[in-house]
């Protein structure tokens, strides 16, 4: 009774509708290509223009949304852009990240404008983009194409690590966030992950830890592969169990 | 009735007045809505999400400033797909200048309008492809990708609004919880019932839950020969997942349209293919007195005065004689009306002549019980 799984299983992703956010560097660029390199239809959400253009000119049938998660304003029209452009969505990975100050520094040393900075993007971004799309995940579970949304987790959020404050506890909230989430919507259909995709040589990762051997840092494209194949078992496993047992 | 002016979709105090087949009124509290259900109907939502599909703008030729309402699709978009919605083409009602804070019947009118004539809303420019039969009614085209459009709309737009809500709408106030393919020009207002906690209540009560998307056009121009001819015809889909839901539904279990636009979609599937089936459709028809409901048996809806296309659909539901008394009801009781005012649950007289359900009846002997 797996026929649709079986023919998929090249890919998984043949179809799909993914948003990213924070898709014009590090894990995020690497997620957009990925992802679209495996069959998915992907809208990829960043803050400058000049970026969202060279990446949507980069990966011809991408879609660029310009806007700022950070900002409550920003939500809907993100959301109407990533639901007219792609006519629905399967996954949502919120994926764009503050580190809060920077540089790093001690809590005591932290403004309060970055720790709200913090939170507002690793945060409250996405919980308000999750409930602008929730609407249109729910309708893809009922559908039985499976629905997924990925948050991206640091080790920040488990360990307390000096001078990471601000991107620590803000990443340890998203994560209990997705568990939540997960709880109340798996009913539904909706399914919450959140992942740590590991230390990445990337630009938020340079701006944390600037004399960072590269060589030790994972490559995005290595994480941006184990994120996207988790997204396509996790479809596969949405789809097998259904939204309604 | 008094009109709601606080875009609140659920307020605590909402109150739900109840017409079951027999024509008998009460009221409850509206938070208790589900109450009226029973294991086994199928309660069936509109999930689009709407467009901000007013945009203030300039008319290049005059130099006057509009407003232009996207009223609804001129071709026949597909209700939903796999891709992108094809926002290029849309019927459209044009003012002159001002805003929702004047009521539509007092608007100024917009310049002549000629096919070809050009506007501009910001960097969203769009042109008069055809006068639709009224010189503010036209069809026009935006130029550009589609990509290029939804994020002018996604600027530029605001929601529809009357003059009775007098704070300015935002997306999230006309958004319904459900909401999903941004198709609707205005919202399928009588999904503001439902919230995530109802929807699981839904699920726990063994009641089930499906939805359509119907693109719900634009309800009301302020020019009364324009309105006379809405509804416009309106895309809509239906997911297998619905589609089967009604079908298998157990004997005597009720379909619960939350909306005008559901028993629309839902009846023209119906009508057309002699079962709702999954697919996209064009509901072209008026469902109003004498309509045959081949499928919805009780309806929630907002509350309609008599002269809406809305309360036209409801007479498919019940006899002009319950309705009348229902208007009353609603004026005595000062009853909310408009999109974030109060609700009706109106089941269709057709459940007692039919013979009806046997959750019906058991209804029925509690009330007699009761008695």
């Amino acid at each position: 009774m797996t026929p649709s799984v079986t023919a998929d299983k090249s890919s998984g992703l043949e179809g799909v509708r993914v948003a990213i956010t924070g898709g014009t560097s590090g894990l995020g660029l690497a997620m957009v290509g990925e992802l679209m390199r495996r069959g998915a239809r992907v809208a990829f959400v960043a803050r400058t223009r000049e970026r969202v253009d060279g990446v949507t000119r980069s990966h011809p049938g991408a879609f660029g949304i310009v806007g700022d998660v950070a900002a409550k304003g920003d939500i809907y029209p993100i959301a109407l852009q990533v639901l007219g452009n792609l006519g629905g969505l399967d996954v949502l990975v919120n994926n764009a990240s503050a580190l809060g100050p920077v540089p790093l520094a001690p809590l005591a040393d932290t403004d309060c404008e970055a720790f709200e900075l913090a939170l507002a993007t690793n945060l409250l971004g996405p919980f308000r983009l999750t409930k602008a799309l929730l609407g249109a995940l729910a309708a893809s579970a009922r559908d039985g194409r499976g629905s997924l949304v990925l948050n991206v987790s640091s080790d920040a959020a488990i360990n307390p690590y000096p001078d990471w404050g601000a991107y620590g506890a803000s990443k340890a909230a998203l994560a209990h966030m997705t568990r939540i989430w997960n709880e109340e919507l798996a009913a539904e259909g909706i399914h919450f992950l959140s992942i740590d995709p590991g230390d990445m040589d990337t630009p938020l990762h340079a701006a944390a830890v600037p004399d960072a051997d590269k060589a030790t840092l994972k490559r995005p494209a290595t994480a941006a592969a184990e994120l996207t194949e988790t997204i396509a078992s996790g479809l596969r496993r949405a789809s097998l169990t259904g939204s309604r047992a | 009735m008094i009109a709601a002016q606080e875009p609140v979709q659920r307020p605590l105090d909402a109150r739900l007045l109840v017409v079951d087949s027999r024509g008998r009124i009460t009221e409850t509290p509206r938070t208790r809505w589900l109450d009226q259900m029973d294991a086994g109907d199928l309660v069936i939502a509109n999930d689009a999400a709407t467009i901000p599909a007013s945009l203030h703008g300039v008319h290049l030729a005059t130099g006057a400033a509009i407003e232009v309402r996207l009223a609804g699709f001129t071709s026949q978009a597909k209700g939903a797909t796999v891709g992108p919605i094809d926002v290029r083409r849309f019927a459209a009602v044009v003012f002159g200048e001002g805003d929702f804070r004047t009521r539509t019947e007092d608007r100024p009118l917009p310049p002549p309008l000629k096919t070809g004539d050009h506007l501009a809303f910001g960097d969203l420019s769009a042109s008069i492809e055809a006068l639709l039969d009224h010189p503010r009614f036209v069809s026009i085209r935006f130029a550009g990708s589609s990509a290029g459009i939804w994020e002018g709309i996604a600027r530029r737009g605001r929601p529809i609004q009357y003059a009775h809500v007098t704070a300015p709408l935002a997306l999230w106030d006309v958004w319904t919880p459900i909401a999903a393919l941004p198709v609707a020009f205005e919202p399928p207002s009588a999904g503001f019932v439902l919230d995530w906690k109802m929807i699981r209540a839904i699920r726990e009560r063994g009641i089930k839950f499906a939805t359509i998307t119907l693109a719900a056009g634009i309800s009301s121009t302020g020019d009364a020969e324009l309105d006379r001819r809405l509804p416009l015809d309106e895309p809509y889909w239906i997911p297998e997942a619905t589609a089967l839901a009604v079908r298998t539904r157990a004997a005597g279990a009720r379909v619960v349209a939350i909306g005008t636009t559901v028993v629309r979609a839902l009846e023209h599937s119906a009508a057309v293919h002699g079962m709702v089936r999954a697919g996209d459709g064009l509901a072209d028809q008026r469902v109003g007195h004498g309509s045959r409901l081949r499928v919805v048996d009780a309806i929630i809806s907002g509350t309609h005065e008599p002269d809406s296309s809305h309360y036209q659909l409801l007479r498919a539901f019940a006899d002009d004689e319950t309705l009348v008394r229902v208007s009353a009801a609603l004026e005595s009781g000062a009853f909310r009306t408009h999109e974030f005012g109060d609700s009706v649950l109106i089941e269709s007289a057709r459940q007692s002549v039919c013979g009806s359900s046997h959750s019906r009846k058991r209804r029925d002997d509690l009330v007699a019980t009761a008695a």
